[in-house]
């Protein structure tokens, strides 16, 4: 395929990994932010080209991952409720909540459906008037300008009947979260980019300056990887921290203008809670006040919901890049996509997942 | 859901909201073009969870490789003496 398939050439992947052993004369931590980018390095085996010492640390770029517990209760709380169609990416479908999951709640006779975009839910919810349809509104910048058209095109059609259950997450603020902290061990971020392509670049250049940290615009192919990963050791070896941009055939810095516009009309930056890390300020989407008939949190009343973590699962520190998924005792015994503890376990996106699927070791 | 696949777009519609349909492979959906209206009959863009968020700069695309060549001198250093990589 074109624009996939030679980014993945053998040669230019090994002419890479020989560019960065010639160059990095020390030991360098480089965390890739998005969860498509660390699922990328360990199916191809980006990791096992790098020299010693250069090691990759698995970030926080998993919308499903970080969804926070309380939000997966409340989903499930409203998916119950009788008349209620409760609409939701696939991959949210697995994850754990207290005690169930959504596919467990359509098991026992919710009716809860598999969409591929938000507009698939604004449809049914247009063909079922009588019905409550509820769309899980979850993930990073990258599906935001998508959740706020479904919701704009809701109040402009007058479909009363939709509304958004609304768990958006920004990506710079959990940079700078993950910078600020005490146990840090990034020296580069390669960032995702695809949140790029959305948001643009300038949200990055005051982190990089701040934090004296190099962040380097990153794609998703082995070949994208590897040279984001050269950039940033050659900004490190050359002790600059700057925002560069490997991605340019589909990131600009000023990013997508008419999305921005639509994700600012819609949606307002709130705190949000990030499973396995906790509170990041101003990180988070909640609709507008405009917007609040559309407003699933608003429109249904789930009572109060106490949630409850497995003690085991180390999810967050993995998260975070603090620990690697071989440090958890559960990896791959109690611990498994088809009996996950924790989220990172769950998505395709999170890092127990792809060191389950492609190395069965956590190492 | 992060997932960002590059796709052609083989026709557009115009209306309420700009829709095109786009193969991916061998695979064509249809997808919401309203945040590309730059992008054509023809273009690649990057399609996520059925919105296009951009279109693919074929000159930028090639610099992967260009930029390779720019370091040549330090990739020749993995080279083997009879040009294949070691």
């Amino acid at each position: 395929m074109r624009y996939v398939d030679e980014y993945r050439d053998a040669d230019v992947c090994r002419r890479y990994a020989a560019a960065i052993t010639a160059r990095a004369t020390r030991a360098w931590r480089i965390m890739e932010v998005c969860g498509g980018q660390t699922h990328s390095i360990v199916r191809f085996g980006i990791d096992a080209l790098l020299p010693p010492g250069l090691e990759l640390l698995h970030g926080p770029g998993c919308p499903v991952c970080v969804t926070p517990l309380e939000m997966i209760d409340r989903a499930l709380a409203i998916a119950a409720k009788p008349g209620v169609i409760f609409c939701s990416f696939g991959d949210m479908l697995r994850v754990p909540g207290t005690r169930s999951d959504l596919f467990c709640a359509k098991s026992e006779g919710a009716d809860v459906r598999i969409v591929y975009s938000p507009l698939d839910a604004l449809e049914i919810a247009r063909q079922n008037q009588g019905r409550e349809v509820v769309f899980f509104g979850v993930g990073f910048e990258t599906t935001a300008p998508a959740n706020a058209m479904a919701v704009r095109e809701a109040r402009r059609r007058g479909i009363c009947n939709f509304s958004m259950l609304v768990s958006h997450v920004l990506v710079p603020p959990a940079l700078s979260a993950i910078l600020s902290s005490p146990r840090c061990r990034v020296d580069a971020f390669l960032a995702a980019g695809h949140v790029c392509t959305v948001m643009g670049m300038d949200e990055y250049r005051p982190i990089a300056a701040r934090h004296r940290t190099p962040i380097v615009v990153t794609g998703f192919e082995p070949a994208d990887l590897l040279q984001g990963i050269h950039m940033c050791v050659v900004q490190l070896e050359e002790g600059r921290a700057e925002v560069e941009n490997q991605y340019a055939r589909s990131a600009r810095p000023e990013g997508n203008r008419e999305a921005m516009r639509v994700v600012a009309e819609v949606f307002r930056v709130v705190p949000r809670k990030w499973r396995g890390i906790g509170d990041i300020p101003e990180s988070g989407l909640g609709l507008r006040p405009e917007y609040a008939q559309h407003d699933a949190e608003a429109l249904f009343n789930v009572g109060t919901i106490s949630t409850e973590e497995p003690s085991v699962c180390i999810s967050g520190l993995v998260l975070q890049g603090i620990e690697k998924p071989s440090a958890c005792p559960a990896f791959g015994t109690r611990c498994t996509p088809e009996t996950p503890l924790g989220a990172t376990m769950v998505s395709s996106e999170g890092a127990c997942a792809a060191y389950y699927r492609y190395r069965r070791t956590g190492s | 859901m992060c997932l960002g696949v590059p796709g052609r777009i083989l026709d557009v519609r115009e209306g309420d909201l700009r829709y095109g349909h786009v193969a991916f492979g061998g695979v064509v959906r249809d997808v919401c073009l309203e945040y590309v209206p730059e992008a054509g009959e023809g273009d690649w863009v990057i399609v996520h969870v059925g919105f296009a968020i951009s279109r693919i700069d074929e000159a930028e695309a090639a610099r992967v490789f260009s930029y390779l060549e720019e370091i040549g001198d330090l990739g020749e250093l993995g080279r083997r003496p009879d040009g294949r990589t070691a």
